[in-house]
């Protein structure tokens, strides 16, 4: 199969990292922050670069949105075992402002330009939670999508997923080219390989503007505020269920 | 004074509650949020940060949460550390052409420190098998090469290294142990004591005497396990270094082809040292990855441990004791890589830096690991907590591959040759060092003036 797969991977704060608010509540501390790839977005790369050693596809595209330092992470994903990687830049202001409407413009013009055949992304990332990126991008493009994958094959022209869904597990068969987005247990993502690594170095990284996707990067949401959530209060001790009913009652929560 | 407050600012205002339970304080080793100036990414190139990644990873998932295990049950961890072969970290500065991964010793250095963080104890032993792996890589010829190191690059063989004996730990040039050449084997007889893997390992790099006194007669060959005439003493109990097997190895009539010997008659001692220069970076690595650890965890202690109606992070002193510690360690480190640089660009200092680093990183790590117990008051001694671990596992870092006594000499040795080249006091035959102390610093530390005495 001839297939290209583009990749997604987002430089998020690292899920071990206690966040801090910034005194002026404008956001959270980034600065001298460790950052690392977005969880899910491993988890995406990792599945690309298993078809990729299945020979479903030939080629794996990493792509980031951001400034110099996502290409910390474009490397990372190259060691892992994608071809070449895309970096959007994109700094400043815009990318404190920058969020899954604009990143989904983003990828569906990089998916025309590159003739993807297939784009996985993460489920959401960690850092906003919008899950929204995967969705938006297979609205603008028309294409079907699988989200929340726990298991995704190619089968002749069209792709199996089987999706998390509320109620359990469902599978559906859909056309490709096609979006996926990856949920926890779709694989275990790779370590890195020492010798991955050193030949991640050659491995090429193409920088592109916004502007050449004839994308317009400017936000249409402002934040008002950020917050740490409330402190968590005491609790109170009741002696019997007769009283725990009463204060339930009085809370108005039956 | 900026390094201090931004290690007290990150200790003051990390709050929340830490349970006895062991994974939560695993997770806050992994909790790499950690004051920038103890950062051990900076200063290093992307690649390197990878690298390191990499082994932070493999730490965390693969060793820390075993950690505990096999110390108490004495496990030497097989799979574990073939899964870190796999990666790449069975032959760290072995040739890419059978099998290592070719990399610096400050890559490697990199490298160990973070798998340290993981478990010392192995950690060093994989830095034993690293040096195994590069002795063979680098003095033995294509066949012996081709022979030994892809397997011990992807750890399908283990390695030990035998140097030491009963009555020849610093004073290595006296072994004892004999090779007598009959026909196209050699026949040893002797043993080896304190050896590192003895027993579970595979190949055995052993350092016997083939020639006369001194090291000029000490040749290297390496032994396969299986070998009549090879067998192993008990497994010794240990302090630390637990989840490495140590036995003596003895040689009774122990017949060893001509063929499994590296270089020539005679180069054995050389050999030796040379792979004991990069060992002591290595091993001064892993008591880096145990300071980085314990700083962390006594910081994270700090933070939720209550006396006096306030955490102990806000006592100035306990603060001030952190950022003392945070300070060393950040020393430490500096030091070990500069010797690691030395090393890999075959500087002429390399050899006495690598003592100092050896010498003075393996002390101060390890007065930092015991200040980070200390800071966990009666929990620093209980084996729930990881602290006590790293302390016993590295007290052994400043004993072995080197004691530090020796290393003085060595270094002391060394100021005096760039000083004096032949005038070196030690050096003249009327003085009061040892003979066989003379030969070695002679011998290993400036080959060439051997030939012109």
């Amino acid at each position: 199969m001839s297939a290209r797969v583009l990749v997604g991977v987002k430089r998020v704060i690292d899920y071990a990292v206690k966040i801090r608010v910034k005194p002026d509540r404008t956001g959270v501390v980034t600065d001298g922050v460790k950052h690392s790839m977005n969880p899910f977005c491993e988890i995406a790369v990792e599945e690309a670069v298993k078809l990729k050693e299945k020979k479903l596809v030939k080629e794996v595209v990493a792509v980031s949105c951001g400034p110099q330092q996502v290409q910390e992470t474009i490397r990372t994903a190259l060691a892992m075992g994608a071809d070449r990687g895309i970096h959007v830049e994109v700094s400043g202001k815009d990318y404190e402002t920058l969020g899954p409407l604009q990143v989904s413009k983003i990828l569906a013009a990089l998916a025309k330009k590159e003739q993807a055949d297939l784009i996985i992304l993460g489920k959401q990332a960690i850092d906003d939670d919008c899950n929204q990126t995967g969705q938006m991008t297979a609205a603008l493009l028309d294409w079907p999508q699988g989200t929340f994958a726990s298991e995704v094959n190619i089968e002749a022209d069209k792709l199996k997923v089987v999706r998390e869904i509320d109620g359990g597990l469902e599978t559906i068969k859909i056309n490709l080219p096609a979006v996926v987005t990856a949920d926890l247990r779709l694989n275990t993502p790779r370590y890195a390989t020492l010798p991955n690594i050193m030949k991640a170095k050659k491995k090429k990284i193409a920088n592109v503007k916004p502007a050449d996707l004839g994308v317009d990067v400017s936000s249409r949401l402002e934040v008002l505020k950020v917050d740490e959530p409330p402190q968590r209060q005491a609790g109170v001790k009741v002696e019997t269920v007769h009283d725990l009913v009463g204060k339930l009652k009085e809370a108005g929560r039956i | 004074m900026a390094a201090a407050m931004a290690l007290v600012r990150g200790v003051r205002f990390g709050s929340y509650s830490i349970g006895r339970s062991r994974s939560l304080i695993f997770n806050s080793l992994q909790r790499r949020g950690i004051a920038a100036c103890v950062d051990p990414s900076i200063g290093l190139t992307d690649e390197q940060k990878e690298f390191q990644k990499v082994a932070f990873d493999f730490a965390a998932n693969e060793m820390a949460p075993h950690m505990a295990e096999w110390d108490q049950k004495e496990i030497f961890p097989v799979e574990a550390m073939r899964k870190a072969a796999q990666l790449g970290f069975g032959g760290i500065y072995v040739n890419p052409d059978v099998g290592g991964s070719g990399l610096s010793r400050l890559d490697t250095s990199i490298i160990f420190e973070a798998l340290s963080t993981g478990c010392v104890s192995t950690t060093a032993y994989i830095s034993i098998h690293n040096m195994c792996a590069w002795m063979i890589d680098t003095f033995g010829n294509n066949e012996q090469r081709e022979k030994f190191c892809p397997d011990l690059c992807s750890m399908q063989k283990f390695a030990s290294y035998c140097l030491t004996e009963p009555g020849s730990g610093s004073d290595a040039a006296s072994l004892l142990t004999s090779a007598k050449l009959q026909g196209d084997h050699y026949i040893l007889n002797g043993s080896k004591a304190f050896i590192s893997g003895g027993g579970d390992t595979d190949v055995y790099v052993v350092m016997c005497r083939t020639g006369e006194k001194g090291p000029k007669g000490i040749s290297c060959v390496v032994v396969e396990k299986g070998t009549a005439g090879l067998s192993f003493g008990k497994k010794e109990k240990k302090v630390g270094w637990n989840s490495q097997p140590t036995r003596a190895v003895i040689f009774e009539d122990c017949a060893v082809p001509v063929t499994n010997r590296l270089g020539a008659e005679g180069e054995g001692f050389s050999i030796a040292m040379k792979g004991l220069n990069g060992g002591r970076i290595n091993i001064a690595s892993c008591s880096l990855g145990a300071a980085h650890a314990s700083v962390l965890l006594a910081r994270d202690h700090m933070c939720v441990r209550k006396q006096f109606g306030e955490t102990l992070s806000n006592s100035q002193f306990l603060q001030f004791k952190l950022a003392e510690m945070a300070t060393k360690l950040v020393a430490s480190r500096l030091l070990v890589r500069q010797a690691a640089v030395a090393l890999q660009e075959g500087r002429p200092d390399a050899v006495s830096l690598c003592s100092m680093a050896k010498l003075f990183v393996t002390d101060e790590c390890f007065a930092i690991c015991n200040q980070a117990l200390q800071i966990h008051g009666g929990y620093g001694y209980l084996k729930d907590y990881a602290v006590q671990q790293y302390v016993r596992d590295i007290r052994v870092h400043q004993i072995l591959e080197g004691n530090d006594f020796f290393c003085l000499i060595h270094v002391s040795e060394m100021q005096w040759f760039s000083k004096l080249s032949w005038s070196s006091p030690a050096l003249s035959p009327s003085s009061n060092t040892p003979d066989s102390i003379r030969q070695l610093i002679i011998e290993t530390l400036r080959p060439e003036v051997s030939q012109k005495r």
